[in-house]
């Protein structure tokens, strides 16, 4: 094993700095050391002006996420050694999806102002509180369990590429937040809530890309929190979206033709009397049909009722 | 200028129950300033549970008995008075955190789990998993921000302006600009936390410098009882990272080298159960007899036979640490384990009302308040139960809102002193241009070292004056240190420097109030000194600062229903 380990560090001090360079260190590496031991490393010994945020070191604060080699992460649980099974150095740039206040510090603030705009509470019963507490069964218990262990940190939204995006998208972080506000068996108000997360910027525009499940250093899984509140939204029946008119949808006309007709879809979704909506689609669909991803006529599969059956038999099954 | 009624430093659990009660009646203006953003505070890194005698698990238990089991874990050091008001105010507490939103473990009835602690003698400790103290953390943040409470996130708090035994406001550093503020407040709460970063072996966040102890010291208030450092029985091996008592709690074995339950020989009945200062100087003497796993400085902890089942239902963020930070699978190793610096029992002293009081005659600090770790109340008195500190935070921090927020209704609106950020000002310009050739790291790599080996676990005289003579050689060479980043943008290094300062000035009162106290009292364990004395010792220290250092005066313990016997486990 080599003696030392190459750190490539983003670096920008917008006091100094016109724009963002990355700086090399070589950090002596021994056994069992973190990448946040490495920086701190650098930090106490190399150069004093390298900047980043950290506490507790032991992943349970939130404050250090940052992007090594291409994935978010906290460093103070990362293992050098795990970085070099897969590269040759450690390549450390800040959070993506937001601003870059100095080196590897970002402004959290639009984590916080998504975080704000899900009632981040819970909304009880407040008129008929028990002198102990309120119930909840173990099983109850459990459905919010790993939803609340999330500590913020942020990793999930750099990593999140709806948001890359589409920066009207609560985002990861703020719908598992929503989730275990509303799938809290204390919980009064899970009507409303549902109601105002399938709206624009809520569960239905998540792309399920999976990286926020893959980075989340804790027990989140956030993207299977925005699945489950979108099953909860169905369940309860608030269907008069695009979301959920773009899964129902999606479903017939799979089952209409055994492939998904996309000249029909965005009709379905957006409703024909949605013009300014319809308006919005077109540039998408003229560039779809130029890639011949949509062909003006649209093929059958063979035997599709074969298709219908195994639907139907799924449908009785659930 | 900053103007508000009442400013909170510190965002932990004390630091936002005392925000959420000053703020309650929505007549007061409260701000909480913080040099990490709420839910970053080190409260959220509290594993196993928070201690409360509603009785769910076993319905003997009552606070009477958790009262008991504090002062004896507290080796009769605690005052009596403090300790029944918190335990009697735990039921109301904990009540008003589930009714918040908290999310904790249930019973098949659906009332809270309980599990059992270390020097407890039921099973009282209410947990989520173990996170439980992040749990708390983030359902008060979540009020906080119901509450739309102002908070100051990432603005550093460099000194308190007292004049005349009234306390003013604050002055406080904001990290993102590089500006110097005063804060100007009738009240003013200090929840600051802990200083576990004196340490080499640690259980604490980097944030945990302790600088709210000393920034009280340097205003003329003195620190309690600081002598008392409690280590943790079970800190991850090399690092000290935390890992839950809830393990032990859950049935979790200590093991040395030759596969022994060593606690048999030093707490026969409690075994691995006993209070914490017991456990980590049995461990201690394993190591130093030569039963360390390999010869190392660890022992082991044993979770295999609990099963997976049980240990991903109650103690996930165990197998977590030990897989990330060891590379081991505690379903089927063993996790080695070693004392680790975790938890402060001294602090600033204050009353009942979380009033700060400076001397054995009751004398105030108007308008300044303190709890949670950084103050003394003495609900610890020299070791703290497991469990006891997230209810000490909640319940006297809550106390502490209440009695500020009514101070500061009556409170003449005072001017305040010109000069009130000037030392603060001067301090910061020094560092800024310091050009030394000595590197903070070093210094502050040296005192972690040295309190380790000579303030530690066990301590003797030789030892003691020797690491006196260390950290006044560190104060020293302080006045050498070198920076290199003159930014006003998120000055890191500054902050490091100024962490560091405070980190030397009580260093050197840990240590002398360790070499006076001639006696071994809960944390505080005098190999030549090995016996507790009642008849010299039972009573708390006080340091002030002076010029040449600190000078020391004592004030008697309150002792009202238990009256002090030898401790058994």
């Amino acid at each position: 094993m080599a003696e030392h380990t190459t750190f490539k560090v983003f670096r920008y001090n917008p006091e100094t700095d016109s724009k963002p360079y990355f700086q090399s260190y070589q950090v002596p590496l021994q056994g069992g050391k973190t990448v946040l031991d490495g920086l701190n490393e650098i930090k106490g010994q190399q150069d004093g002006t390298l900047t980043y945020r950290m506490s507790c070191r032991s992943a349970i604060c939130g404050s250090c996420g940052m992007v090594v080699n291409g994935h978010s992460k906290l460093v103070c649980r990362l293992q050098i050694a795990e970085v070099l099974k897969n590269f040759d150095e450690v390549v450390i740039e800040p959070m993506r999806n937001f601003e870059v206040i100095r080196d590897l510090v970002v402004n959290m603030d639009r984590f916080w102002d998504k975080m704000d705009k899900v009632t981040p509470w819970l909304v009880a019963d407040e008129e008929n509180v028990p002198a102990t507490e309120r119930l909840q069964s173990p099983a109850d218990f459990n459905v919010i369990r790993d939803a609340s262990s999330c500590i913020m940190c942020g990793v999930c939204l750099s990593d999140c590429t709806s948001l890359e995006v589409d920066s009207n998208f609560l985002g990861p972080a703020a719908l598992a937040k929503a989730f275990r506000m509303a799938a809290d068996s204390r919980s009064v108000d899970r009507e409303e809530r549902l109601l105002e997360l399938s709206k624009e910027g809520g569960v239905w525009d998540c792309a399920r890309c999976y990286e926020c499940v893959q980075v989340c250093p804790k027990y989140v899984a956030p993207m299977e929190t925005i699945m489950k509140l979108r099953e909860m939204t169905l369940k309860a029946d608030l269907v008069d979206n695009r979301g959920t008119r773009h899964v129902e949808h999606f479903t017939e006309l799979v089952l209409d033709s055994g492939i998904l007709d996309e000249r029909r879809l965005p009709m379905k979704t957006v409703g024909l009397t949605d013009l300014k909506g319809m308006l919005h689609m077109a540039p998408t669909g003229l560039r779809m049909m130029l890639k011949g991803k949509m062909p003006l006529i649209h093929p059958h599969i063979k035997d599709v009722d074969e298709l219908q059956r195994i639907a139907h038999k799924v449908e009785e099954s659930k | 200028m900053r103007v508000h009624d009442v400013v909170v430093v510190g965002s932990g659990l004390a630091g936002m129950e005392a925000a959420l009660r000053a703020s309650q009646d929505g007549e007061l203006d409260v701000a909480i300033v913080s040099k990490v953003f709420p839910t970053r505070s080190h409260s959220g890194a509290a594993q196993g549970g928070i201690a409360c005698a509603i009785g769910n698990q076993d319905p003997e238990d009552n606070w009477e008995v958790h009262m008991f089991d504090t002062v004896k874990g507290g080796d009769y050091l605690v005052d009596q008075d403090a300790a029944e008001l918190m335990c009697k105010k735990a039921p109301e507490i904990i009540y008003e955190l589930e009714h918040m939103g908290l999310v904790f473990n249930r019973l098949p009835d659906g009332r809270m789990a309980q599990r059992s602690f270390g020097g407890h003698s039921k099973p009282r400790a209410c947990f989520a998993a173990d996170w439980t103290g992040h749990a708390i953390l983030h359902t008060l943040f979540e009020i906080v921000l119901k509450r739309k409470v102002k908070v100051y996130s990432e603005w550093y708090v460099t000194s308190l302006i007292v004049r005349d035994h009234t306390c003013h406001g604050v002055v406080a550093y904001d990290i993102m600009r590089g500006a110097l503020e005063v804060f100007k407040a009738r009240a003013v709460i200090f929840c600051t936390g802990g200083y576990g970063r004196a340490y080499k072996i640690t259980s604490n966040a980097h944030a945990n410098t302790g600088d709210g102890l000393s920034i009280a010291y340097r205003a003329g208030i003195p620190l309690e009882d600081m002598e008392f450092v409690q280590f943790h029985p079970t800190g991850l091996y090399g690092s000290g990272i935390l890992l839950t008592e809830g393990a032990r709690g859950e049935g979790a074995y200590l093991l040395n080298n030759d596969g022994e339950r060593f606690m048999k020989k030093y707490a026969p009945e409690r075994m691995e159960l006993g209070p914490r200062d017991i456990v980590a100087r049995a461990e201690q003497q394993e190591i130093d007899e030569g039963r360390g796993i390999n010869g190392k400085t660890c022992v082991n902890v044993d979770i295999r036979h609990l099963g997976k089942e049980r240990i991903m239902e109650r103690l996930p963020q165990v197998r977590d640490l030990a897989w990330d930070f060891l590379g081991l699978d505690c379903f089927s190793e063993c996790i080695p384990i070693q004392p680790t610096a975790h938890y402060s029992m001294g602090g600033i002293p204050v009353n009942l009302d979380c009033e700060c009081v400076i001397d054995d005659k009751g004398t105030k600090i108007d308008g300044f308040y303190a709890a949670g770790e950084c103050s003394c109340v003495s609900v610890h008195g020299a070791n703290r139960l497991g469990t006891n500190s997230l209810l000490e935070a909640c319940a006297m921090g809550a106390i502490a809102g209440t009695s500020a927020a009514k101070y500061a209704k009556s409170a003449p609106d005072l001017s305040l002193p010109d000069d009130a950020d000037v030392e603060a000002k001067r301090e910061i310009d020094w560092l800024l241009n310091a050009r030394g050739s000595v590197k903070i790291a070093d210094l502050g790599d040296e005192l972690q070292r040295t309190m380790m080996d000579d303030c530690g676990v066990f301590r003797t005289e030789a030892q003691l004056k020797r690491q006196y003579d260390v950290v006044k050689n560190l104060q020293q060479r302080f006045q050498s240190i070198g920076l290199s980043d003159r930014s006003k943008t998120f000055n890191t290094e500054l902050l490091g420097a100024l962490e560091l300062s405070h980190l030397l000035d009580f260093a050197e009162v840990i240590v002398l109030g360790a070499l006076n106290r001639t006696e071994s009292r809960g944390g505080h364990s005098r190999k030549d000194h090995p016996k507790r004395d009642d008849a010299n010792w039972l009573k708390h220290t006080l340091a002030y600062k002076d010029v040449d250092g600190p000078r020391f005066a004592y004030k008697p313990v309150t002792i009202t229903r238990f009256q002090p016997q030898e401790r058994k486990y």
